[in-house]
């Protein structure tokens, strides 16, 4: 559990600032360090155990479906990296402390700290694939944070926005690396995953696992031809260089493929990319850091460079060079965090960046001089320092490795090349600032800067000297416990500063001899370099992106020009072509059932449906008559549903089919009154030809459909309608049992559609239309005598005929659905043959409550079941016998029924009324847009006339049939 | 009957879709309702045409006698009917909102946002 503390404690950490920062900086930079520092411990701790051998792990289970488990390890790898990362992580927070200008929200910048120092911890500690692949995305989102952390300025919008590119599509690249990774294995479990290098290396898709894998780790550390963001990313403020593109986060591809390397590394496709990708970044970054001549830029370059170098070695994938990667990192780490440091310090204190602005300060600021002259020594590989060490094995790596078989004298000579240019750029770096002679004045004048921000440097400084004089003593102890985690067995090597004379040493001192020189020809080279047009990577990239914008627009432009009709014919041209295709495949249309002969009631009924369907889009400029139509269309459907075995149907589609015949009515009433010109003739013919292709291939899939025999799952409910729901309607037990909670889902939507009418239509007024679209004028007898007598007398003979049918739902054609619309049918009728002032007069109450309640009740009766111990809306049922009524059988199903029924009558009603309510007389009854949505209704008054017909010349021109 | 059948739903089809292709947003509704007609047909028969045999259990049973009509789709479609209902209601309101900013009933004015 402890080592759940190292993260853990980190995550705590990220709110720290956050809430210390009011305290002032001092106080805040001192909150921030306890909680890694004591991460810091706990890491060492583990010390003693990874000595016995042992390798402490945690795991949680976390989403065991998708293999993602929160699990940690602590092996020698990861400890290497976790000390790295948070005793860097925690000189680079002493350092920003002094960096960091006045005014600047110095909180959120070390919670964006803390924050990366987490995801790269999570990334080196994590013991399954997907949680690691989680933190990878994190270290993307973190440093984007960072590296925009001046975002009022374009260059580090721009650098964060490139980082985040690059970086983010290799982590995709990464993901679906993984996912093949863990497939082949059947695990995500790291342990599983290294121990099974034989499946992977035998799997026919290990290539494209290894460059997808490669490609997130190439991104990450900056590996030609992704480098280019790296540069960029110098924007950032300088303590996030040195942190993230020094120490860590650059490092995370590396740390990958040092963490796979076991599992993934032993075959020649390896070899050959990471080594050739390597050693090509190690030339390019060492070549353009000899040309750059702004002191971040250099530095950056170089970080390209000496990634290159530690690619390379991994991709010779000797035990030795796996050594030497491992080491060069700590000391690239050491001396490179170290020298970003001092450009910040150079930085800070003369306010200049430039080589050319900049020159003999070794004066001004000899303490930091001397740093920076031994860690760029460092750099550059002179012996004494810790560089040269990790430097001369990496010469000694490229000797033995066999990877290029005759070609193999290509790598060393490569190997020097490269050695020359570090050793030419550090010297340029140093020379230039401190030894050269200033060409102009700095900004500011130059002075050492404050003794604790110096601090890190010179700890770091310390460290690079002390490794290169002791390396047995100070470095063999971590390293060991490293190599023992990538190698899987305990490696036998001693480091030393003297081998004897030998090749390597021959290369190196070539290598110095020559960057010397070099150095010397430097005006030659920059001259010879000036003749190739500079490449600016932002600018191909922003180009990029923006034509890559511009064509997506175009496509959507293309595809999206707002018109329905357009989309809906794509999507319906879509649905023709697959229901074709799957057409297409049939053997033959008619499958093996037989078909039922034809009687004279179907015919007829058939004829009619037909008769109605197309007269409904015949007479379509006719609206009434059109849906005069409709409503043939659909009671001939109601007689379908009783003629084949569906009164449960037949029922709910006559009462539904009355109240939308209202509300059709309504929308005529209120919907525009004008049409717009129709379509051209060839849009016509596009039409009828979609729709007539389309009706034909609906009609051969369901011909096809009803001559096959139908495998249903329908026995189920039918066997256990009685035995498990205590219901005779087969339909209505699924209704309310079997399928409840889709039901409970469906009445929530209706109730919702009538809150949204209701909304929609708040304060809406319409004026009152003299006649209808086609210039009817509407009757003046507004309540028909013989309707308002009817109806006061159907009244309770429909809510009495609601209740049976609700009453015998379960176990008879009916139900809360039929008996809610026959309710709400009913109260509709008294409405239309009294008005809405009469009934409501009557009828006060609101139907917002009745809908809601009924879902609640719904809910409730669903919850209920939990009281019992069982899943939500199970449902329970027995006998009982009432006196003077007899034995009845009562389920809770029917309160869930209940709850149907209330939420059907509440939303029915709630939407018509409210249509309804928009036509009364107190509406204006002027025909003026500004009316129409003015908030205080006109005064009522019971008898306000119809539209006079003084009135006629302001109404909308009729519609010309 | 079963070809009659598939011809009678092929022809509620070809009609709404037609319907729903014109400018007309009234037609549009209309359309809608034409298609939510034909596919709760269409649903429906999918499970067979059964005359004379709804799914009841008869009183004193545990199970239907005979063969009975699938409940299943017919569940479906019970809820799908009303369900159409809801959303048509709400369609018509919505387009009656958007009528008052566009001041047509012509679809291929409604192609902007910000009208």
């Amino acid at each position: 559990m402890t080592l759940l503390w190292i993260p853990l404690l980190t995550l705590l950490g990220v709110l720290v600032p956050a809430l210390t920062a009011r305290r002032g900086r001092g106080f805040c930079t001192l909150a921030t360090v306890t909680l890694p520092a004591m991460a810091l411990l706990l890491t060492l701790s583990q010390v003693p155990a990874l000595l016995d051998g042992e390798l402490p792990r945690v795991a949680l289970s976390w989403i065991p479906s998708l293999g993602l488990d929160l699990a940690f390890r602590m092996d020698g790898l990861s400890l290497m990296f976790a000390t790295l990362i948070l005793g860097i992580g925690l000189l680079i927070i002493l350092y920003a402390h002094f960096y960091l200008s006045a005014g600047e929200p110095y909180g959120r910048f070390y919670a964006y700290l803390v924050l990366f120092m987490l995801s790269m911890l999570g990334i080196v500690m994590a013991d399954n694939l997907l949680l690691l692949w989680i933190f990878w995305e994190l270290t993307s989102l973190s440093s984007f944070l960072l590296i925009g952390y001046w975002s009022h300025w374009t260059d580090a919008r721009k650098g964060a926005r490139m980082a985040m590119t690059v970086t983010g599509a290799g982590g995709l690249a990464l993901l679906a690396g993984f996912l093949l990774l863990g497939d082949m294995v059947g695990s995500f479990d790291l342990g599983v995953v290294l121990s099974s290098a034989d499946v992977i290396l035998a799997d026919p898709r290990y290539p494209v696992m290894l460059v997808l894998v490669l490609l997130g780790a190439f991104t990450k550390s900056a590996q030609f031809p992704f480098h280019f963001w790296l540069p960029h990313a110098m924007a950032a403020p300088t303590p996030v260089s040195a942190y993230l593109h020094s120490a860590t986060m650059v490092k995370a591809g590396i740390f990958l493929m040092a963490r796979l390397h076991p599992a993934l590394g032993d075959s020649e496709l390896w070899g050959w990319l990471v080594t050739l990708t390597g050693m090509t970044t190690f030339l390019y970054g060492a070549w353009f850091a000899l040309l750059k001549t702004d002191l971040k830029a250099i530095l950056a370059f170089s970080t390209v460079s000496h990634l290159g170098l530690v690619t390379a070695l991994l991709g010779i994938g000797s035990p030795m060079a796996i050594l030497a990667a491992l080491f060069h990192i700590l000391n690239h780490a050491t001396f490179k965090g170290a020298l970003f440091m001092s450009a910040g310090i150079i930085d800070h204190e003369t306010g200049a960046r430039e080589l050319g602005k900049l020159g003999g300060l070794r004066r001004a600021m000899p303490i930091t001089a001397l740093l920076t002259t031994i860690t760029a020594a460092s750099m550059a590989g002179v012996p004494l320092l810790n560089g040269f060490l990790s430097k001369e094995m990496f010469f000694t790596e490229t000797l033995d490795t066999a990877l290029l078989g005759g070609l193999g004298w290509l790598l060393p000579v490569l190997a020097t090349l490269g050695g020359i240019l570090s050793v030419a750029y550090s010297l340029r770096l140093v020379h230039g600032v401190f030894f050269k002679p200033a060409k102009e004045v700095p900004p500011k004048s130059p002075h050492e800067p404050p003794r604790l921000m110096r601090a890190p440097v010179e700890l770091l400084a310390t460290l690079c000297v002390a490794v290169g004089l002791f390396p047995a003593a100070l470095a063999t102890g971590i390293l060991d416990l490293a190599t023992r985690a990538v190698l899987r067995e305990p490696l036998d090597f001693h480091l030393a500063i003297w081998h004897g004379v030998n090749l390597p040493l021959v290369m190196s001192l070539a290598a110095l001899a020559a960057g010397i020189t070099a150095y010397g020809l430097h005006s030659n080279i920059r001259h010879f370099a000036r003749q190739f047009a500079p490449i600016d990577a932002r600018l191909v990239f922003e180009g990029t992106i923006q034509s890559l914008v511009a064509r997506t627009q175009t496509l959507t432009h293309r595809l999206e020009n707002g018109s329905l009709q357009r989309y809906m014919s794509l999507l319906l041209g879509t649905a023709l072509l697959l229901a074709t295709l799957g057409l297409v495949e049939l053997p033959e249309l008619a499958g093996d059932k037989p078909t039922q002969p034809l009687d004279a009631m179907l015919v007829l009924g058939s004829a009619l449906m037909i008769f109605a369907a197309l007269g409904t889009a015949i007479t379509h400029r006719y609206r009434l008559i059109s849906l005069l139509m409709l409503s043939v269309v659909g009671l001939v459907v109601s007689l379908t549903f009783a003629r084949f075995s569906a009164p449960d149907l037949a029922l709910t589609q006559l009462s539904v089919e009355v109240v939308t015949m209202i509300l059709l009515m309504l929308a005529l009433f209120f919907l525009p009154q004008k049409t717009p010109q129709e379509s051209s003739a060839s849009r016509i013919i596009r039409d009828l030809v979609l729709a007539g292709t389309l009706g034909m291939v609906v009609a051969s899939l369901n011909y096809a459909v009803l001559t096959r025999e139908i495998d249903s799952i329908a026995g189920f409910f039918i066997a256990n309608s009685v035995p498990g729901g205590g219901g005779h309607n087969v339909v209505n037990v699924i209704l309310v049992d079997f399928r409840g909670f889709d039901t409970l889902g469906e009445i929530t939507v209706l109730a919702l559609a009538g809150l949204a009418i209701f909304k929609l239509l708040n304060r809406l007024r319409l004026f009152m239309p003299h006649s209808d679209g086609e210039g009817r004028v509407w009757s003046p007898d507004r309540y028909p005598m013989i309707l308002t007598t009817v109806s006061q007398a159907l009244l309770p003979l429909a809510l009495l005929v609601a209740a049976f049918i609700f009453l015998r739902g379960h176990n008879m054609p009916g139900g809360g659905f039929i008996a809610g619309l026959v309710t709400a049918v009913a109260l509709i009728l008294v409405y239309m043959a009294r008005g809405v002032e009469w009934t409501q007069n009557r009828l006060d109450f609101p139907y917002q409550p009745v809908a809601i309640g009924g879902v609640a009740v719904a809910t409730l009766t669903g919850l209920g079941s939990w009281l019992f111990g069982r899943p939500f809306l199970t449902s329970a049922f027995g006998h009982f016998h009432i006196p003077l009524v007899g034995d009845i059988e009562l389920a809770t199903a029917m309160l869930f029924d209940l709850g149907v029924y209330l939420a059907v009558v509440g939303a029915t009603l709630m939407i018509l009324a409210n249509l309804g309510k928009l036509t009364t007389p107190h509406r204006p009854t002027k025909e003026a847009p500004a009316v129409s949505r003015k908030e205080t209704p006109a005064p009522p008054s019971e008898e306000a006339p119809l539209i006079l017909d003084t009135e006629k010349s302001q109404r909308p021109s009729k519609e010309k049939a | 009957m079963e070809p009659l059948m598939a011809v009678v739903i092929g022809i509620l089809y070809a009609a709404a879709i037609y319907m729903m292709l014109r400018r007309s947003i009234v037609k549009l509704v209309i359309g809608l309702m034409l298609l939510s007609n034909a596919a709760n047909l269409l649903i429906f028969t999918s499970a067979g045409l059964t005359r004379g045999a709804p799914p009841l259990v008869p009183e004193g049973l545990a199970e239907p006698l005979g063969k009975v009509a699938d409940p299943l789709p017919q569940a479906l479609v019970l809820t799908a009917i009303v369900i159409a209902f809801g959303v048509l209601s709400f369609a018509v309101v919505l387009i009656r909102r958007a009528y008052e900013i566009v001041k047509a009933d012509d679809l291929d004015k409604m192609k902007d946002t910000d009208t």
